[in-house]
């Protein structure tokens, strides 16, 4: 069986390597990729189009926004997953070996949690200059998301996920991760209302006191910070059920 | 020699994802454990990510962010934007969100392994198809 598997992953190898004689080289400026049509235009246009300096931003949130929000979506129903199939709302102690109880000490680690105090602040500012000044740096809704919630399980680690839970409670991560995708997708749905096409930016003009292509520049910064809220609290809620096998007790 | 220049040398990026992948493969096909599974599909998701944003490196090229002076011409009066001199944003974008779905996914697919554990007391894969294969008769 493992002979089997060997060899169908040789064979799989094999075929792929045999095709990468026909891929373009390392860095050559002409491939496929390089020098489409598609790549080309968001390179020389994003600056006239939607005065965003990072391209990876403005193709993300403006160009590709309709794939952007479905990622979020996916984002949110594996969070809402996870918590249905792990969520445990009884004592925990369900199907366990007794050596896996838990038997925490009383008291946190007091170098651990003052080391953390003084980290968690920075770290949740930094992730906050990280989702807003993605349009001119590297960043955006799905890295400061992912840092803000890191800062939560910080919080948990140092703590434990119930003192991080007072912070965040559940009803609040199900209520952030909502809020999120109603963000994302309410911005979307008033470029429908002002009569134009869904998550079309340019039209918010009429209702943000900037001009058509400064108002795709300020559409994307609302469309990240719905990513972040999700991302945050996805992350956070992941982390939470899994370390505490679902019952939000104890645990790391 | 021939072979190394033509084919190793200028396609490295393309042998380092193939073999990534592979290892990835290998663990997702013959291991019987499912945690080393879920191992084995990160390696495998992450040579992925890697053969993506190894296609849109430009030879010389800098990161896809444009300068603040560096603004089209008919607008601002700045420079043109070179095309060449910044990498390929479309294999970043594409790669940016996987990561995230791809944390997210793998908190599943553990979440999925912590309650099998619950219900057969064991990730071994044997075990578990032993457990189900009895489970009619009981």
């Amino acid at each position: 069986m493992k002979g089997l598997a060997l060899f169908a992953v040789a064979f799989t190898g094999a075929l792929l390597l045999y095709a990468t004689g026909d891929f373009p080289d390392w860095g050559s400026l002409d491939s496929p990729a390089n020098g489409g049509e598609l790549s080309t235009h968001y390179i020389k246009e994003v600056r006239k189009e939607t005065e965003v300096p990072n391209i990876v931003t403005a193709v993300l949130a403006d160009y590709r926004g309709f794939d952007t929000m479905f990622e979020t979506v996916v984002v949110f129903v594996a969070g809402i997953a996870i918590i249905a199939v792990l969520r445990d709302f009884g004592n925990g102690s369900r199907g366990y070996p007794p050596a896996l109880a838990n038997n925490l000490p009383e008291e946190p680690d007091l170098i651990v949690t003052q080391t953390c105090n003084l980290v968690i602040p920075v770290l949740q500012i930094f992730a906050l200059y990280v989702l807003a000044h993605g349009h001119h740096s590297p960043g955006g809704g799905f890295q400061g998301g992912v840092m803000l919630g890191a800062s939560y399980i910080l919080i948990a680690l140092a703590n434990g996920v119930e003192a991080a839970m007072k912070i965040l409670s559940e009803r609040k991560i199900l209520l952030m991760a909502a809020t999120g995708i109603l963000i994302y997708s309410g911005t979307g749905l008033v470029c429908l209302l002002l009569g134009e096409n869904f998550l079309d930016y340019h039209v918010l003009s009429r209702i943000l006191p900037t001009d058509p292509i400064m108002a795709r520049s300020h559409a994307m910064l609302f469309v990240e910070t719905g990513v972040a809220f999700t991302v945050t609290a996805v992350m956070f809620s992941i982390y939470a059920n899994l370390a505490t096998r679902g019952t939000l007790k104890g645990g790391l | 020699m021939e072979f190394f220049e033509q084919l190793i040398i200028p396609k490295f990026n393309y042998w380092i994802y193939v073999i990534l992948m592979m290892i990835g493969m290998r663990a997702m096909i013959a291991k019987n454990n499912l945690v080393k599974k879920l191992i084995g599909m990160a390696i495998f998701q992450t040579a992925i990510i890697l053969f993506y944003v190894s296609i849109g490196v430009k030879e010389g090229a800098n990161i896809p962010i444009l300068d603040h002076h560096m603004m089209p011409g008919e607008i601002h009066g700045g420079d043109p934007v070179v095309v060449a001199e910044f990498a390929n944003p479309l294999p970043h974008v594409l790669m940016l969100t996987a990561i995230v779905v791809g944390v997210a996914t793998l908190g599943l697919a553990l979440a999925m392994s912590q309650k099998i554990y619950r219900a057969y007391g064991t990730l071994e894969e044997d075990d578990i198809l032993s457990q189900i294969k009895l489970e009619p008769n009981d």
